[in-house]
């Protein structure tokens, strides 16, 4: 066996472990409580939702503060044809992809008149729009009740299988497997597909051209590159990996409200991108996991811990959160500026910066 | 006959006619210069040809057919190709890649990959450079490699704007080697300099722009002895 076999066999023995690892991850979990089954599975909808935000934001370089917006309409796709506000009930696969084509739908609504805009405008515009979907659900229950306003649609069906319900927890060889742990593999196995989508288009001719937008627009269309296409691409795209995220949220919550998709769930999902790395799946995926899972375990250690050093609680869990996450996106900004895994395309021009500021120094 | 042919082009920003009704004629295999002094809308001709503006009056025909209106992406599968003012490379991506992305609109992929051959050995600078990133290069070498992406993108009409903007004379003067080398090839180009004396130079024929409105025309070498082109953009004394 050559080294180059050794390689590609231990790669591939890595792999193999890891998945192990994840798929075996729920039990370990349940033990803790079923509570961090549902973290976990929170986690991994905000990856999801960072991965569908990063094609937008890290490929195309089209900041968008609204993302939210796709992931309810994702949401409220599920929920109006899945519960019984109207009475339907469709099986998840065939409303699943029908929250993706809405959601892509509106994504186009929110790029066609965007065409034009750039970075801070771009923002601002795609901030309004993210509030206006907001409203809208708050607002649509007169005069025909479509989105039940402020109340939410509640008792929404959760995802089935023929008689396997996700709700329920059944047994298996003994073995007691609890909903949140079969949404837990599912949610692992979309998540799996959207890094595998997102790997391929990252390689793609899109891909390039994405990149290509992203660095110069004028000189990409000259390249040949239809730029409106790969712009509204970018943003349909980007909008139906919220929509499929948003759908699974419905249906692993059973109810949602307008309260759900406020602006600060896109600024969040806006700075796991930018603190895990812009453009950079996996440092996307990092960020993801570190700002869902960091104040859930602050939740749980904050509070015994100052009732064991003052014997009282001086300062919320919650506050602590935005503290600490406020204090964690500066240290990022000023230690790792391109994120803490950077795309190779940004350690180059932060290498290449550095050699710049050593060549003016030397001159 | 002609391979582009434009009659009484018109662009307009709002209110603004800044290309007010301009004819000009670029033959199969010639190099044609467009001079002209600052805010003259040299550049918005050629974004109304490049289908990067609208025309607002006014035809643009390539290669026998009226393209007037047709967008940028399209005219380059039909090798009609620009190198925009200010360069414009994708600074983040490394010279080579900017070199394929020249390629983006072909499929041709032995072809792209002799090509891509054939512009490192063309730009030896840009060779020894591949894998660094594009915007770490000098403002000559990033002309090179804007020049050398749009000759991978197979152009029949290759549209010039300001190559030596902003760049050091030595600099000005090897871009026009190389414009000259492509030029031999058999490339057509269309040059929009503000660098007159060196453009009239490398141009047979040469246009010069005022106002939106086209001058003069002729002959370069004419056009190098006329007493209004040496006052005006050669820095000459009236005779």
């Amino acid at each position: 066996m050559n080294v180059l076999q050794q390689n590609r066999a231990a790669r591939w023995g890595a792999v193999a472990l890891i998945g192990i690892v994840l798929i075996a991850l729920p039990f370990a979990l349940s033990q803790v409580g079923t509570a961090w089954v549902r973290i976990t599975n929170l986690a991994i909808l905000f990856t999801l939702l960072a991965l569908g935000l990063n094609i937008v934001v890290g490929f195309a370089g089209l900041l968008d503060l609204g993302y939210v917006a796709f992931y309810a309409v994702g949401a409220y796709a599920y929920a109006l044809l899945a519960s019984p506000h109207f009475g339907l009930h469709l099986p998840f696969w065939v409303i699943l992809p029908i929250g993706a084509a809405t959601a892509a739908l509106f994504g186009l609504l929110l790029g066609a008149p965007t065409l034009k805009l750039r970075g801070d405008y771009l923002a601002i515009v795609t901030l309004g729009f993210g509030e206006i979907i907001r409203i809208f659900l708050n607002n649509l229950s007169r005069p025909v009740n479509i989105t039940n306003g402020p109340q939410g649609i509640a008792g929404i069906d959760p995802f089935r299988i023929g008689s396997l319900s996700f709700a329920k927890t059944d047994t298996f060889l003994g073995a007691a497997i609890s909903g949140p742990m079969k949404y837990y593999w599912l949610l692992l196995a979309v998540l799996v597909a959207v890094i595998a989508i997102n790997l391929r288009l990252q390689n793609s001719r899109i891909g390039r051209a994405w990149e290509a937008v992203r660095e110069d627009e004028t000189a990409a269309r000259a390249m040949g590159i239809d730029t409106t296409k790969i712009k509204l691409l970018a943003f349909a795209m980007g909008a139906s990996f919220g929509g499929v995220a948003g759908g699974m949220f419905a249906a692993i919550q059973g109810f949602i409200s307008p309260e759900s998709f406020v602006f600060v769930e896109s600024v969040m999902v806006v700075s796991m991108v930018v603190l895990g790395g812009m453009g950079n799946i996996w440092g996307v995926i990092l960020g993801a996991m570190l700002l869902s899972f960091v104040p859930e375990v602050l939740r749980y250690t904050v509070e015994p811990l100052q009732k064991a050093a003052f014997g009282r609680m001086i300062v919320e869990p919650e506050v602590l959160r935005m503290l600490i996450f406020g204090f964690a996106l500066v240290l990022v900004m000023l230690f790792r500026p391109a994120g803490l895994l950077p795309s190779a395309v940004r350690k180059r021009e932060l290498a290449a910066r550095g050699e710049g500021e050593l060549a003016e120094r030397k001159a | 006959m002609s391979l582009l042919e434009i009659r009484g082009l018109e662009v307009r920003y709002g209110g603004i006619r800044a290309v007010k009704g301009v004819d000009l004629e670029v033959n199969e295999g010639e190099l044609v210069c467009l001079i002209g002094a600052n805010g003259a809308g040299k550049t918005s001709t050629l974004k109304a040809i490049c289908g990067m503006l609208p025309a607002a009056a006014g035809t643009v025909s390539y290669a026998g057919r009226t393209i007037t209106g047709l967008p940028s992406f399209r005219l380059v599968r039909e090798g009609l190709v620009l190198v925009p003012e200010g360069r414009g490379i994708f600074g983040q991506l490394t010279v080579a890649e900017n070199l394929s992305m020249g390629a983006f609109a072909r499929n041709d992929p032995a072809g792209v990959k002799r090509d891509l051959e054939k512009m490192l050995a063309l730009f030896p600078r840009l060779a020894e450079r591949s894998t660094q990133s594009a915007g770490t290069l000098s403002g000559g070498e990033q002309q090179m490699l804007a020049l050398g992406r749009a000759l991978m993108s197979k152009p029949r009409l290759l549209v010039l704007d300001e190559p030596s903007m902003g760049l050091a004379p030595l600099m000005v003067q090897k871009i026009f080697e190389v414009v000259r080398k492509i030029a031999a090839e058999g490339v057509t180009i269309l040059l929009v300099e503000q660098n007159a004396r060196l453009a009239l130079e490398a141009a047979a024929r040469g246009y010069v722009m005022e106002s939106g409105a086209i001058m003069l025309a002729g002959a370069a070498r004419e056009l190098l002895a006329d007493p209004r082109v040496r006052e005006a953009y050669l820095g000459e004394e009236a005779a």
